[in-house]
């Protein structure tokens, strides 16, 4: 069974049928990657290019592993966004690298919808790895991945998604994914970093992390930008910290074992204490593990699409 | 040259005129005769049988862009004139956000000599403060008597409420009014209005806050200082509120509305694209609504295109890294009759006074008339002619219009003035 979209822009409108068919495919990659010999032809002469607009090591190695995994050819092409004002437009790189007969264009940039852009541009197969603070549909596949893998299952959930919700490409791609798959949204944060309109979308929120904790089956823990712009939307690290960060002290307080999740990587003492961000060595690691699959999953069902 | 329009509907609130299928003479220039021509004097050089079509006062649109000097690649004042005279426009006001600006005397010239020869009337519109900074005055007395129609520092509002207070109380020595984009500015720098669509595409949001707080402002200092403040594209509920109420205080405001404002929401943003990039960004539901009772009410005076031209080049990027601003002259007429003439929201009579005679009045310009031994000043129109908008036919130098494709009904088939006509897409000596 094919996805129904042959480009990955975001999870906002896929279907429940192309998010399970991913994870289930995932499934099949993950024991791939515990093999000794963790190599697949599957995209065996398959070109994908990793283009990278913004700095962003984890992602990049993690697609790149999994391009390497599935035997496909992968380049990669960075730009430093310093350099984009007075160099090429995106719509003249992109052709550039379509005349090289590229099958798959990864990409990572710093404004919203360039994956959409590069679809009316260009005739590879597009797999968004985070625009703006928009969408970031394979992080927010290998969360539901990780989340499934741990609980068993999405539907009936209840999953609160923690932090500077009105910034995150992480968040939104989660919400939708999540509410998809059945699960029930919710958000918490100081109310700054709480998009405007965000209820329209079907998810509650929460100003207060205690009762965000005691609601929830799992919380999935946003990083917090601490460059002086993002400093703007609250008074200070340690308000934030005392207020919303997740302590050990709140959780045993709450008498509940509750699954936590990060993108990665963590500001201790921040957005989550350093005793629980220790406990979680565990969970992070196999979330880098599982990304990687998540990632393979979608190479493979978009690569053999056509 | 002896010129006949035969079997015309000729409109002209400020006469209150309204004839039904008469013939207009007009000889070497001048309305010579208005009503049935003799078989004697119906010998003409071009005689254009107007079966069916409306010939009111020319239409005027006080908020274009022209992009010379600085971006003649985008347009210059030829091809935006001849874009306007397409459009149905026999007169423009353009604004200084050029390169240099317009705040010398030098530049009015400069614009005012390159369009003399053109149909259509060009009235430039001066920087309210030098390089339009938001620091020092520009050197207003110069700029009134080099022949300017209004000043504005559009793309931004004045700068502060300390050199607005001081514009408005030197402008009123010449009854001149402030255009004011209305953006607070350290609100602004988004991509688009902030709404559901906003978080679901993931674009910095622009507040209808923003906008507001200085409509507020302006004419919380136009009530103070007595001074003329006509607000600019005006697009969110709240503003056309408090433009109403101070209406009914009698202060000096009048406001204009684009028709992308009144015809189009964030939605046509969906897709990111480019061509729905604006500022103001295109609004809600509830804010087109807005913008429609205040056109029926009276509350805005005026509908204008906020035309600005921009390269192809500079709107296929990244949606966050485009340029704001789409063309409008050769669309303006078209939607107006489509969205608010057909849909009943306007007479023709107020159609004629949005496009035509207010904008003139809020700029001290004479309206034209029809009248025996005047100069002939008309856009032609065909108020049933169904059309579908294409930007390869545009006049203009630019292509960045959000229209393209889109079915309207009604537009203007021609345009006469300054001893001019524009007819079928080529220009006559009258
Ligand atoms: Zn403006």
């Amino acid at each position: 069974m094919p996805l129904l979209s042959r480009h990955l822009l975001g999870l906002y409108g896929v279907p429940k049928e192309d998010i399970q068919l991913i994870l289930d495919t995932a499934i099949t990659f993950r024991e791939v990657l515990d093999r000794p010999i963790k190599k697949v032809p599957t995209l065996q002469g398959k070109t994908v290019v990793n283009l990278f607009y913004e700095n962003s090591t984890r992602t990049r190695i993690s697609f790149e592993l999994a391009e390497k995994r599935l035997s496909a050819d992968s380049i990669n092409f960075s730009v430093s966004t310093s350099s984009v004002s007075k160099g090429e437009t995106l719509k003249d790189t992109i052709r550039n690298i379509e005349a090289m007969k590229v099958d798959m264009v990864v990409v990572r940039h710093s404004a919203a919808g360039t994956p959409q852009f590069l679809t009316k541009v260009c005739s590879a197969n597009i797999i968004n790895a985070g625009d703006g603070i928009h969408e970031h549909p394979t992080q927010a596949l290998l969360d539901m991945y990780s989340i499934r893998e741990k609980l068993g299952k999405l539907e009936g959930l209840k999953v609160c998604i923690v932090g500077d919700v009105a910034h995150s490409r992480v968040a939104l791609s989660n919400i939708y994914g999540l509410k998809t798959m059945g699960a029930k949204v919710s958000v918490c944060g100081p109310s700054t970093m709480i998009p405007k309109y965000i209820e329209d979308l079907g998810v509650d929120v929460i100003y207060n992390i205690d009762e965000a904790i005691q609601e929830n089956d799992v919380l999935n823990v946003l990083r917090i930008q601490l460059e002086r712009k993002a400093r703007e939307y609250f008074p200070s690290v340690r308000e934030y910290a005392n207020y919303f960060g997740i302590t050990n002290e709140r959780l045993e307080k709450s008498g509940k074992d509750i699954l936590i999740l990060h993108p990665g990587p963590i500001n201790r003492g921040v957005e989550i204490s350093s005793d629980v961000a220790d406990g979680m060595n565990q969970i992070i690691l196999r979330q880098v593990t599982n990304g990687v699959a998540v990632r393979m999953a979608v190479l493979y069902l978009l690569g053999t699409l056509n | 040259m002896k010129l006949i329009l035969k079997n015309a509907n000729l409109i002209n609130p400020v006469q209150n005129l309204d004839l039904k299928g008469v013939a207009l003479l007009i000889e070497d220039g001048i309305i010579k005769k208005i009503g049935d021509i003799s078989v004697k004097e119906s010998n003409s050089d071009r005689t254009l049988d107007l079966s069916g079509k409306y010939i009111v006062p020319g239409f005027f649109d006080m908020h274009v862009h022209l992009r010379e000097p600085g971006r003649e690649d985008e347009e210059t004042i030829i091809s935006g004139c001849d874009s306007a005279a397409n459009g149905g426009f026999t007169g423009i006001a353009c604004m200084p956000n050029t390169e240099p600006a317009i705040d010398s005397a030098e530049v009015v010239q400069f614009i005012k000599k390159k369009a003399a020869s053109h149909l259509v009337d060009v009235h430039p519109i001066a920087a309210v403060t030098v390089e339009r900074k938001g620091e020092v005055l520009s050197p207003m007395a110069e700029l009134v008597e080099a022949g300017v129609a209004a000043f504005s520092d559009d793309g931004t509002a004045v700068k502060s409420a300390s050199i607005l207070r001081k514009a408005l109380e030197y402008l009123k020595m010449y009854n001149l009014p402030i255009i004011e984009h209305c953006e607070d500015e350290s609100l602004a720098g988004g991509a688009m209005n902030e709404s559901i669509n906003s978080t679901l595409l993931g674009l910095p949001p622009i507040p209808s806050v923003a906008e507001d707080l200085i409509v507020m402002r302006d004419i919380l200092m136009a009530e103070y200082t007595g001074g003329k403040v006509h607000i600019a594209h005006i697009s969110t509920k709240q503003a056309v509120e408090m433009v109403r109420e101070a209406k009914k205080k009698k202060l000096n405001i009048t406001a204009e509305v684009t028709p992308h404002h009144f015809s189009l929401t964030d939605d046509a943003i969906k897709t990111y694209d480019t061509n729905s990039k604006m500022n103001p960004p295109l609004r809600t539901k509830d804010d087109v609504e807005a913008m429609i009772d205040g056109l029926k009410d009276g509350t805005i005076d005026c509908i204008a295109s906020d035309h600005a031209p921009h390269s192809p080049e500079e709107k296929e990027v990244e949606f966050e890294y485009a340029p704001n601003g789409i063309i409008g002259l050769e669309t303006q007429t078209g939607l107006v009759l489509s969205e608010l003439y057909h849909k009943k929201i306007l007479s023709l009579e107020q159609v004629i006074e949005k496009l035509a005679i207010n904008p003139r009045k809020i700029l001290n310009l004479s309206v034209p008339l029809f009248e025996i031994g005047e100069k002939p000043n008309f856009s032609i129109i065909d108020l049933d002619e169904i059309w579908t908008v294409d930007i390869n036919k545009f006049k203009s130098k630019s292509r960045n219009s959000p229209f393209h494709n889109r079915l309207l009904t009604g537009r203007a088939i021609g345009v006469i003035n300054n001893g001019k006509m524009f007819y079928n897409g080529e220009y006559l000596n009258l």
